[in-house]
């Protein structure tokens, strides 16, 4: 074994009998164009909804329910589809989860959920693990199109003002800690919260005082 | 026989109720085979301000957007704001404690599973025209008009 990276390490630090210089760098650069750009070409089209859907375990299930939200058909027409919400749009960030989702080849290639009933058994655990990777980065991918600053207040509901400026402009909570279940049906909740619990979330009376300071 | 006899009879009744256009069907007069222009959608009330109630008993309607409020076996989406400890963060108004009766009248620990399906009888509005009218009189009305104080 030692011997064989020896003999590499040889080979390689020897300067070349055969290729021109030019051949080599040109050459390597001309491949390095085409190896990378054939990566984040098939890196992208892993981050279609077709991609995503071209599975029955992502088709039948949770992608049946996005197409009945708000997130699906809206009055302005704009969509977000799969990889909006699931996929990171930062390049370190997105590679990142793409390792984690061999994770997820594996669980195609065992039919951890290729029937609707083992689905619904780990639709809990799904779901647990998108929660939590939203709450660690302070739901990330809902503000890639919604922001706390281009949000006019305004033109909410005074129930959604009420609620964003008190958990969400003051940054008590995220996103995700209140709008869980948007996108997607929620698993059976007796295992899990809702919301954070109400007693870390602070009451009214808590609210109105840092107001009044 | 005799039943055969009883559907013609109905069949006939039918066809010529309709053909006196004394009564149609909510489709209106279109033939099945052809698509009606459906009626514009009312947009729901969404004031968040609470509405009179038209007797005491009645359920009280919703004056916010309820659109796919998930509420089956998983969660109850109302009561991540109505329910009981979750009133403290939302201020939303508490479900009545009839909520926690069983049907004997004995109170539980949390929403006995007869009250859990909240549109049951708890409903968004629409502001539009009724299609049936009617002479509704709020009691306070009635006594006044039956002249007493």
């Amino acid at each position: 074994m030692w011997r064989l990276v020896r003999r590499t390490w040889a080979v390689m630090r020897r300067p070349s009998v055969h290729f021109s210089l030019g051949f080599l760098t040109l050459g390597g650069f001309l491949m390095g164009v085409v190896f990378w750009g054939g990566f984040n070409t098939a890196l992208e089209a892993t981050n279609t909804e077709a991609f995503c859907i071209s599975c029955h375990e992502m088709r039948d299930n949770v992608f049946q329910e996005l197409r009945q939200t708000i997130h699906y058909t809206n009055r302005s027409g704009v969509r977000a589809s799969c990889p909006d919400c699931h996929v990171p749009h930062r390049w370190t960030n997105k590679i990142a989860r793409k390792m984690q989702a061999s994770k997820e080849v594996w669980g195609k290639i065992f039919g951890t959920i290729s029937t609707r009933e083992k689905f619904l058994a780990h639709r809990l655990t799904l779901a647990r693990n998108e929660w939590a990777r939203l709450e660690a980065n302070d739901s990330l991918e809902c503000r890639n199109c919604h922001s706390a600053e281009s949000m006019d207040i305004t033109r909410q509901s005074s129930r959604a003002v009420q609620a964003h400026e008190r958990f969400l402009f003051s940054g008590e909570q995220t996103c995700i800690d209140c709008h869980k279940g948007i996108a997607h049906r929620l698993p059976d909740m007796r295992a899990a919260a809702l919301r954070p619990d109400p007693a870390a979330m602070g009451d009214a009376r808590r609210f109105l005082a840092a107001m009044e300071e | 026989m005799y039943r055969a006899a009883i559907a013609t009879l109905v069949l006939l009744t039918a066809s010529a109720a309709f053909a006196d256009g004394g009564l149609v069907t909510l489709r209106g007069e279109t033939p099945l085979d052809v698509s009606t222009t459906p009626p514009p959608m009312p947009s729901v009330v969404n004031t968040d301000i609470r509405e009179v109630r038209g007797w005491p008993e009645q359920p009280p309607v919703i004056p916010h957007h309820i659109d796919n409020y998930q509420i089956d076996l998983n969660v109850n989406r109302c009561l991540t704001c109505h329910g009981r400890t979750a009133v403290g963060a939302s201020q939303a108004p508490m479900i009545s404690i009839t909520h926690f009766m069983g049907r004997d009248g004995q109170v539980l620990a949390a929403v006995t599973p007869r009250r859990f399906f909240c549109t049951q009888c708890h409903v968004t509005q629409s502001d539009v025209r009724p299609i049936v009218g009617n002479d509704f009189k709020d009691v306070d009305d009635v006594i006044k008009a039956m002249g007493k104080p």
